[in-house]
């Protein structure tokens, strides 16, 4: 092809060939790709702990890997969107440790029905988010410290709710069955194909929206690789899954929060504000959006989430105790998005990197304990990974404001 | 301009913030169709004056007619609703969002029926159309507007914030200092758009510091000199130097005469 025809002919299409492949480099240094560095992350800790121990990739050992990571993932999901503000919830483990306490308190003690325990603890999170985003925007003060406020006092109340004995087991079946719920092979296979029958079907049906408008969309080609990557890490997934005891419901829990907020962030008017707030809240003010509402509905749902969050551990630990939602699980929960590449400073990532992250950092803590690593080594490779991440994300903004980006 | 009702027009306007007399007793009109340049220097008023249009300040004394009629401008939104556009320096947008995105904030158009912001979902392709339509009619060409705006140069995001403020049809757009900062190919697709914005009828008010863009593009020039009218000149009979002299306050009285009578 290039062998012949007119000088300007052949120029122009090489001129054109070149730069997406520079963009591809560029747009992974700053960033952009972050999903990708993650999953090759993800990749190269899971081989690194293969070799030194075979059973990390057991299918046990995976689908426990999966179980423990949908606590820490799911108040992840609300620690993003409060990422994206540019603030931070630093409430979210002790949050998650009180609504955890209420409802035990309420199912066990008190004799509640499980469905309304678990709906009284939801409801608590949420009214702690409306509690502390108001204070947050009606007095001005930084969110960090609100809710550091948050951290110091929650944990009392959750004291307080515990009463003398200090710990509550979990006996309830429907409660403990979040968790220790698994479907059979059939029920895992019909749930794979369904999805990416409905993964295909949004893509291709937008792409054909888009094309009726008149309007560009991606190459078919490349939409179709997408699509049998996806279809080919689900079914990868639900064959692991159904080595072991099968899909658990903790999973679909987890994957159908992390879909409704993916859908709420990118597809609504409310997850563009969000976007909008955290790039600029001047802007957005200025464009009509009652910032206020935006910022306490969005610390609302992170309390919630954590509520959630808390109720799926209890569920795994089967009681829940002075110690729940303490110790390093607020910070897995806030590191999880940003070791996925959701950035601090506000207005980028995506409630993948919940997900992403949360099965990074439990990837590295579940190795470390099959590797039989002292607790000590636990946390300061923990805390090492968190730094990298974020030193990642500081390098990758200045790499964007260096390009005339902010 | 030519004997009609001018789209806004100031009749002694005065502003203090305190001690300061940021405006006195200032007269202005603007017209369908023609660009006013807004300048004066540091100081002079000109911002005051904007925001006392846009209604960010309220004025102390005087009228505003819009389109003959006396308003209050009281709130931003006034201003917007009786379609008066206002673009400021800092242009507004949110860097981590495209253009569609920035362009539709605010007043983003949902598909979908009967449920709240939270669940009705985003018309995507409807904007991103109508976001084609919008930047071809102004000529402004932006190859991806589904690229971050904060990846453009300082002249597409001036090209961005004027095109967005388009969005509600206003019959008035205020630009403050869009050629500031701006390389002289970037000025140049700029003061394109303005002159674009003037052939599609809307009343352009623009503030600028620069003499040279002022006589590019502007009809008349009125001159802000220490918060009170320093002059009011048409472009084709104002030489640079007479502008100079009114900005500065050299020989003030004797400029201020010849071209009150032209209007």
């Amino acid at each position: 092809m290039s062998a012949h025809g007119g000088g300007a002919a052949a120029a122009a299409p090489e001129v054109e060939v070149a730069p997406p492949r520079l963009d591809l480099v560029r747009r992974f240094v700053q960033g952009d790709l972050a999903e990708l560095r993650v999953v090759l992350v993800l990749a190269v800790i899971w081989i690194i702990f293969y070799i030194q121990e075979d059973r990390f990739l057991s299918s046990v050992n995976l689908t426990n890997l999966v179980l423990q990571a949908t606590a820490v993932g799911l108040v992840a999901v609300g620690v993003v969107l409060v990422l994206l503000l540019g603030e931070i919830d630093l409430s979210v483990g002790a949050v998650s440790g009180l609504c955890a306490a209420i409802m035990a308190v309420l199912a066990e003690k008190e004799g509640l029905s499980p469905y309304l325990a678990i709906a009284a603890a939801v409801a608590c999170g949420a009214a702690i988010g409306l509690f502390q985003g108001s204070v947050w925007t009606r007095f001005g003060i930084p969110s960090f410290v609100v809710t550091l406020a948050g951290l110091l006092a929650w944990p009392g109340a959750q004291l307080e709710v515990l009463g003398e004995t200090g710990t509550v087991n979990i006996t309830d079946t429907k409660i403990t069955g979040l968790v220790s719920t698994f479907y059979s092979d059939t029920v895992g296979w019909i749930f794979a194909f369904l999805a990416i029958g409905a993964f295909a079907a949004f893509n291709l049906l937008g792409r054909q929206r888009r094309l009726r408008q008149g309007l560009s969309a991606p190459p078919l080609g490349q939409l179709v690789i997408r699509i049998v990557l996806v279809a080919v890490a689900m079914l990868v997934a639900i064959w692991i899954l159904n080595d072991d005891r099968g899909l658990p419901l903790a999973v679909l829990i987890l994957g159908g929060f992390v879909l409704l907020f993916f859908y709420i962030t990118t597809k609504t008017t409310f997850g563009r504000h969000i976007y909008a707030v955290g790039g600029n809240a001047e802007a957005a003010r200025r464009a009509g959006i009652n910032i206020t509402r935006v910022r306490i509905i969005v610390f609302m749902i992170a309390s919630t989430m954590a509520a959630i969050g808390g109720i799926m551990a209890a569920s795994r630990l089967l009681a829940v105790n002075q110690s729940s939602g303490a110790g390093d699980f607020l910070l897995l929960a806030i590191a999880a998005p940003v070791i996925a590449g959701t950035s601090l400073f506000g207005g980028r990532g995506s409630v993948w990197h919940a997900l992403l992250g949360a099965l990074v950092i439990q990837s590295i803590s579940n190795g470390m304990d099959l590797l039989g690593l002292e607790s000590s080594v636990k946390f300061i490779v923990t805390g090492a990974v968190l730094l990298a991440a974020v030193v990642v994300d500081a390098i990758a903004r200045r790499q964007r404001q260096a390009a005339g980006r902010v | 301009m030519n004997g009609n009702t001018p789209v806004l027009a100031l009749k002694g306007v005065s502003k203090r913030f305190g001690p300061v007399q940021a405006l006195t007793d200032v007269d202005f009109d603007i017209h369908n169709g023609e660009v006013v340049a807004l300048v004066g220097d540091n100081g002079a008023g000109k911002s005051t004056m904007v925001k006392t249009i846009a209604g960010i300040h309220t004025a102390d004394e005087g009228q505003i007619l819009f389109e003959g009629r006396e308003v209050k401008i009281s709130h931003p939104t006034d201003a917007t609703n009786l379609g008066i556009a206002t673009v400021y320096q800092d242009l507004a947008l949110c860097d981590n969002l495209d253009v569609v995105e920035n362009l539709y904030l605010g007043r983003e158009e949902v598909g979908g029926n009967g449920l709240g912001s939270v669940v009705r979902p985003l018309d995507e392709t409807t904007m991103e159309k109508r976001t084609h339509e919008l930047l071809s009619r102004l000529a402004v060409t932006i190859v991806d507007v589904r690229a971050e705006v904060g990846t453009m140069s300082g002249g597409q995001r001036q090209q961005v914030a004027i095109a967005r403020s388009l969005l509600g049809e206003p019959k008035m757009v205020m630009l403050d200092e869009p050629t500031a900062a701006l390389g002289v190919r970037q000025t140049a697709m700029v003061l394109g758009l303005i002159k674009r914005l003037r052939e599609e009828g809307h009343a352009v008010l623009v503030i600028s510091h620069n003499l040279a863009d002022v006589f590019e593009v502007a009809d008349r020039i009125f001159v802000l000199r220490l918060g009170r009218k320093a002059g009011d000149f048409a472009v084709g009979e104002a030489s640079q130097e007479e502008v100079v002299a009114a900005i500065t306050g050299a020989e003030f009285g004797h400029i201020e005469d010849e071209p009150g009578g032209n209007q």
